[in-house]
């Protein structure tokens, strides 16, 4: 029989790895909260930066992972160590013992209301980035079905490298994101004026910055240097919004149809569970802590235990499934210097 | 917008109160502006809830007006603070409720100034006792008094004579309700509401019959802010913001403002007058301005005190069409007589603004 690997978390990552390590002999076992595969991707719509189908991605995902065994809707519910290997019983009643679990748990978005001054669940228009997404994804939205956007902004870094909200972490992903949905936005409502407030552009990745010059020369978006002060309502329901252009060096207001928050990557709070049932250590910003943050990421510092994707910090989706591919490997590496 | 999402964040931020037993400490200012506020906030603790609540006639400044323009030191005004909480501790009081609220952002500010830095609160112990010999304990309780009226509404609303409706066509009255900024722009865990959506004054408003209005400018400054009024050369200052206040608060018709602060009310109430002789515009229906009241005085209005023992004569702005509209009765010859009908004078009338 092939050795089992638990892996906890269906998202992109832990379907990655699970077909990873299908391909060299073992036999994964997917946890999965939900009722669903794919996790924030699954409700994605298109991503950075050529506009790729997420459900593609997620598709392709699910397919490549069919053979391993996979448990939705299951949590787990005690975690034994014995020796070199862990008993794991899970909610579904089941058992399993292996001698590695990957960590695959993700993140989750910051929550927009705690952002008092931005009106999320208070004004009407005022909506986030998976909102958004969403929408995109054709689902139905009164806050944005049937409406002729005149004015759309977009809040980069909401709960973000944020003291205030406890989070000093950059998020990574919303830079470029907020350009994406600019650019969808523009494509939809090809009248309408986009405004991105932003602290920084944070555009690392490969091709992130041809994405901004699009964004700028071809779909004249516009990008104002400084961060929204406050959100208020009009008479006629629509969006006014304060910030500070640092560029010009003066306030500015401009009222909106719609205002996009960027909802950061924060670390997934339901993590605290399984972290003390395994005594993993966070990390300042939360997220599990890796034994190395350059040579051994996917590493955490109990034998067997490894990690994979956004669990340790914010990552794009190439970079989870890399990870993902890397902690497939070290797991593989793992088992054959035990033999 | 979506009332729930406020009602959450209400939820989030309420504070402990205690019912009874206060030291209050009265404002530099308020009697000057609003003199009967004061004195029907004591009327309404004592009189109408049966309340203990008491005040000592050496209470002080609390310094808080040079502090924000800058012009005395920290330790200065936590010395005369520290002053203010011996006071509080001979008459044998634990709960400390302040009239003014920059004084209660001070309070706030101060005493979780000592809890980060006990230090400090060692070396202003010494500073007072060294300038006058006295001891202090930490008031147990701090609150603003618009929290007490807060607390109390719905008893105030039981015995209420008035309701704030239209009485011709029985809907809510529309009212602005203006926080002043030291009550939880600092610390908003400390204010009732937080700092973004307040609802020490909205929860009053609801309470007594009326509608708030959210307006765009709402969280603006009134346009005293201190330095912007106090530095004579900065006054442009003072009226462009509240005039800005005004235009955005337009569209929605308001009947009257409340507000708990003392700035704020005579800024909304006496730069109206200035912007119509400036502007020739006027923000209230057929030529008058927005009654602006503190929250005491609603509370008495609804309460059926008379508007004129009130104080409301001293208004700038007309009270008059607001209290036609809610049906309360009064004598527009007394309006400028004062206690016992002393004859206060009648003053000159604007031109560019209704009054009476």
């Amino acid at each position: 029989m092939n050795e089992i690997i638990v892996i906890v978390g269906g998202g992109i990552a832990g379907m990655e790895a699970a077909s990873q390590l299908i391909k060299l002999g073992y036999s994964p076992i997917i946890i999965e909260k939900s009722d669903r595969l794919g996790g924030h991707v699954a409700k994605w719509n298109r991503l950075f930066p050529d506009m790729t189908p997420a459900k593609d991605v997620v598709d392709s995902l699910i397919a490549s992972c069919k053979d391993a065994n996979i448990f939705l809707n299951t949590e787990i519910y005690s975690v034994n160590r014995l020796k070199d290997r862990y008993n794991i019983m899970l909610s579904n009643g089941v058992s399993i013992s292996a001698r590695h679990i990957l960590m695959t748990t993700g993140f989750k978005l910051f929550e927009a209301s705690k952002k008092e001054e931005y009106g999320y669940g208070i004004y009407n228009q005022v909506v986030t980035n998976a909102d958004l997404e969403h929408w995109f994804n054709g689902n139905a939205d009164s806050r944005m079905d049937g409406s002729q956007m005149g004015a759309v902004g977009f809040v980069h870094c909401v709960g973000s490298r944020d003291e205030k909200a406890r989070n000093s972490q950059c998020s990574k992903v919303c830079c470029i994101t907020a350009i994406k949905q600019a650019i969808e936005m523009k494509e939809k409502f090809p009248d309408a004026e986009i405004y991105c407030f932003y602290m920084d552009l944070r555009l690392f990745g490969k091709k992130f910055e041809d994405f901004y010059t699009k964004a700028q020369r071809d779909h004249g978006i516009h990008f104002i240097r400084g961060r929204v002060s406050e959100v208020g309502e009009n008479i006629e329901g629509k969006v006014i919004v304060k910030a500070e252009d640092t560029l010009l060096g003066k306030p500015i207001k401009v009222t909106l149809d719609l205002l996009v928050l960027m909802s950061g990557m924060v670390c997934n709070s339901e993590n605290a569970k399984v972290a003390s049932m395994l005594a993993l250590p966070n990390d300042s910003d939360g997220f599990f802590m890796s034994t190395d943050n350059i040579m051994n990421i996917n590493s955490s510092p109990k034998k067997g235990i490894h990690y994979a994707g956004a669990c340790t910090g914010p990552k794009t989706v190439p970079e989870t499934l890399a990870e993902a591919r890397a902690a497939a490997l070290e797991i593989h590496t793992s088992i054959k210097e035990q033999q | 917008m979506i009332y729930q999402g406020k009602q959450k964040i209400w939820s989030d931020y309420q504070k402990e109160i205690p019912d009874d037993h206060w030291y209050y400490v009265r404002s530099c200012i308020r009697q000057n502006f609003f003199p009967a506020s004061e004195k029907m906030f004591m009327e309404i603790c004592r009189n109408v809830l049966g309340k203990d609540i008491h005040e000592n006639e050496h209470h002080t400044t609390c310094g808080g007006i040079a502090y924000h323009c800058d012009t005395i030191p920290q330790e200065t005004v936590m010395t005369i603070v520290a002053r203010q909480f011996a006071l509080m501790t001979e008459a044998g009081y634990e709960n400390y409720v302040a009239s003014c609220i920059t004084s209660f952002g001070n309070y706030t500010e101060i005493l979780e100034t000592w809890h980060e830095f006990p230090e400090l609160e060692t070396k202003i112990r010494e500073l007072l006792w060294k300038a006058c010999r006295k001891e202090f304990k930490k008031p147990k309780y701090l609150a603003h008094s618009s929290d007490l009226i807060y607390k109390f509404r719905n008893e105030i609303a039981e015995k209420a004579k008035f309701r704030l409706v239209d009485k011709e066509t029985g809907e809510p009255l529309r009212v602005v309700e203006h926080i002043g900024c030291h009550y939880a722009k600092m610390f908003p865990s400390k204010g009732i509401g937080g700092a973004e959506y307040p609802y020490v004054l909205a929860g009053m408003i609801e309470s007594w019959g009326g509608n708030v209005i959210d307006y765009p400018e709402r969280r603006h400054c009134c346009g005293y802010g201190f330095r912007q009024y106090h530095v004579k050369a900065n006054r442009g200052y003072s009226i462009s913001n509240t005039h800005k206040k005004f235009e955005s608060m337009e569209p929605y018709k308001p009947d009257m403002i409340i507000t708990n602060c003392p700035g704020c009310p005579y800024f909304l109430d006496r730069w109206q007058y200035v912007i119509a002789e400036m502007e020739g515009k006027t923000y209230g229906q057929n030529g008058f301005g927005i009654p602006v009241l503190t929250y005491e005085e609603l509370a008495g209005l609804v309460l059926g005190y008379d508007p004129w023992d009130l104080g409301l004569q001293l208004h700038q702005v007309a009270v008059e069409p607001l209290l036609d509209k809610i049906g309360i009765e009064y004598n527009p010859e007394d309006k400028y007589k004062g206690v016992d009908k002393k004859d206060l004078m009648r003053p000159e009338l604007p031109s560019g603004i209704k009054c009476f």
